[in-house]
């Protein structure tokens, strides 16, 4: 392939313009990783950046698309479900999240965040394979590549912060100077708008290159039949590439190993059963016994200033709406209790799959006042401080029958932990949305 | 000369390319007039910037330094003060190279240490404390353990491979 930039040079007419690029072409460009003879791996090139590129394609839109529908899991019209400042036309509304099926959230939350997890070693093989690239000289040869290489920054800035932001959340390591919704909602919007570019602009070579090489012969080559690839107008394939001590095979199934280490260790967090041990490195996949309150906590009542003196008899659940009452939890065991095995799925990635016992939130709309189907509710907690204190529920959910306001669990009362006297559990809602310490259901509000 | 030429020759790609990325950097830069609103611009600039340098010019740098040190330390001790007459001649194809066998399980171990340490070094224990109701300490022991296995299962795998060798070269 001829190339094209030395060409034009040539063309320039002689002047100031003219001499300083000669001489720049001359210097070479500043020592060490400028200079392409510096990489020397003779497994960089178009091929394996491709097979690697094409692996990101299929997960990143995986965990982009499960991302946007936990978005729309919030329910973010209701009011006060979406506290995100300043979201403006981002903050749209998707759709009415459904009660069916009752594992669904479960579902696109485990992919979301297990997803992720899965592949952060992809995107460093990734990173490693085009790292030549950051350093060529000169910076640009075009305008068109200076451009491209400014949308590089957020493709690769935007991939590392939603993936730091991410993991640095679901271990409750609050370290970054903003609060994690806006942050990684807005930078998700930032990545995913480079990502898109990017698939754009390189998905024909990709599929050229893997049409011209295939996957067979690098794949089948062992170590010692590994040559470098055809010298590429990219760069990518180093100009004196070292003796191979790792095939491009061994390559892909390093990283690939490392996504089956990530994904090993931390998928047993969404499932229940002794599968569930082997979440050894995942924040959430943790035991507390076998009680019928031992399963995940995910807020403490000491940690939100919910104390025994605020949830014993003096506790009331004030129902507002047409008719306004306050019930004791004597009053409600007293009504009609149904139970329902319900999965609670938090936004964090872990699900368990519980038996609740409770009233049903649609009973209890009733006895507000309020038709079956005729309005969404507001619950709010106890708890003092910390996020989701109160949680709108839509109309649809308030009707379904295994909404809950559940009061016992697994047949034993509520611990405190899991939001005793009361707290709501809806099928299929993210797990904030189940909102614990329930102290007033306000079926009163208008969509906002 | 067409049009088509000129703006290729001035620009550098064909015209679409350009347009791609000037609505790529539409949205993005709606998006970032959104986190200017929401008041957190300054902190989510440092930490994108920051994501960039960390990558690029802290992690990579030090895992490609570490994978040198391995390399040159392993490719100079075996052959050194041996004689090449006393190793009896093996297909050199075969015989595997212990370098791979120390880079996977270190590179393993060293990913899960990158994405756990919070809860591994107990950063993240106050937090954790107070939301899960447990302690972060047994997370430590659980790499370790995990680390050993996979050290253990990568030294296991070399001993045979070289066994097997050893057979087929006999």
């Amino acid at each position: 392939m001829p190339d094209t930039s030395r060409g034009r040079d040539r063309e320039v007419k002689p002047g100031r313009k003219g001499r300083l690029a000669a001489r720049l072409k001359g210097w070479g460009g500043p020592p060490g990783p400028f200079r392409p003879e510096f990489w020397r791996s003779p497994l960089r090139g178009p091929w394996l950046t491709s097979v690697l590129g094409l692996v990101l394609l299929a997960g990143i839109t995986l965990v982009a698309i499960t991302g946007l529908v936990s978005y729309a899991a919030y329910e973010p019209r209701l009011p006060g479900n979406d506290t995100t400042p300043g979201r403006g036309l981002l903050g749209f509304y998707l759709f009415d999240w459904p009660t069916d099926p009752v594992w669904l959230y479960r579902l696109t939350q485990g992919v979301h965040v297990v997803g992720g997890l899965t592949l952060v070693p992809i995107l460093l093989a990734k990173l490693w394979s085009v790292i030549p690239k950051l350093f060529s000289w000169p910076p640009a040869r075009s305008v068109a590549q200076a451009v491209e290489r400014a949308s590089l920054l957020l493709l690769v800035g935007g991939a590392v912060f939603q993936f730091v932001t991410g993991i640095l959340n679901i271990q409750l390591f609050y370290v970054f100077p903003f609060s994690f919704y806006p942050a990684h909602f807005y930078g998700a919007w930032i990545f995913l708008a480079a990502f898109a570019v990017h698939v754009v602009i390189k998905l024909p070579g990709v599929v050229h290159t893997l049409r011209t090489y295939g996957l067979r012969d690098h794949l089948r080559s062992s170590v010692a039949d590994t040559r470098p690839e055809p010298p590429d107008p990219g760069g990518l394939v180093a100009a004196d590439p070292a003796p191979p001590t790792m095939s491009r095979r061994g390559l892909l199934a390093f990283a690939g190993g490392g996504s089956l280490v990530m994904f090993g260790l931390s998928a047993g967090q969404c499932v229940d059963g002794p599968l569930r041990r082997t979440a050894l490195l995942a924040p959430h996949g943790r035991h507390y016994g076998t009680g019928p309150n031992d399963f995940q906590v995910n807020k403490t009542a000491a940690s939100l200033g919910v104390t025994p003196d605020l949830t014993g008899d003096s506790w009331r659940l004030t129902l507002v709406g047409p008719h306004r009452s306050e019930l004791s939890r004597v009053d409600l065991l007293a009504m009609p209790l149904h139970t329902y095995a319900l999965p609670i799925a938090c936004v964090e990635g872990w699900s368990t799959v519980q038996t609740w016992t409770g009233v049903r939130l649609a009973d209890l709309a009733r006895l507000a006042g309020i038709r079956t189907g005729q309005a969404g509710v507001t619950a709010r907690s106890l708890q003092r401080g910390g996020y989701f204190g109160q949680a709108s529920l839509s109309a649809a959910q308030v009707a379904d029958p295994r909404s809950l306001l559940a009061l016992r669990v697994n047949g034993a009362d509520l611990s405190l932990d899991h939001g005793y006297p009361a707290r709501v559990i809806v099928p299929n809602a993210p797990g904030v949305h189940n909102t614990k310490w329930v102290r007033e259901l306000d079926f009163g509000q208008e969509r906002s | 000369m067409t049009g088509r030429n000129l703006w290729a020759r001035a620009y550098g790609a064909p015209w679409w390319h350009l347009l791609v990325l000037a609505l790529g950097f539409l949205v993005a830069g709606y998006a970032a007039t959104r986190v200017v609103d929401a008041g957190i611009w300054v902190g989510f600039v440092v930490w994108f910037v920051g994501a960039v340098i960390l990558h690029d010019l802290v992690l990579f740098p030090l895992y490609s330094a570490a994978d040198l040190a391995a390399r040159s330390s392993l490719s100079h001790t075996p052959h050194r003060g041996r004689p090449a007459a006393r190793r009896r001649p093996r297909p050199t194809g075969r015989r595997p190279a212990p370098l791979n066998y120390l880079r996977v399980p270190t590179a393993f171990s060293g990913l899960l240490l990158l994405v756990w340490f919070p809860l591994i070094l107990h950063g993240a224990e106050p937090n954790y404390r107070a939301a899960v109701g447990l302690s972060t300490i047994p997370y430590l022991n659980r790499w370790i353990l995990v680390s050993l296995a996979l050290f253990a299962a990568s030294a296991l795998l070399y001993v045979l491979r070289r066994l097997a060798a050893g057979w087929v070269g006999r």
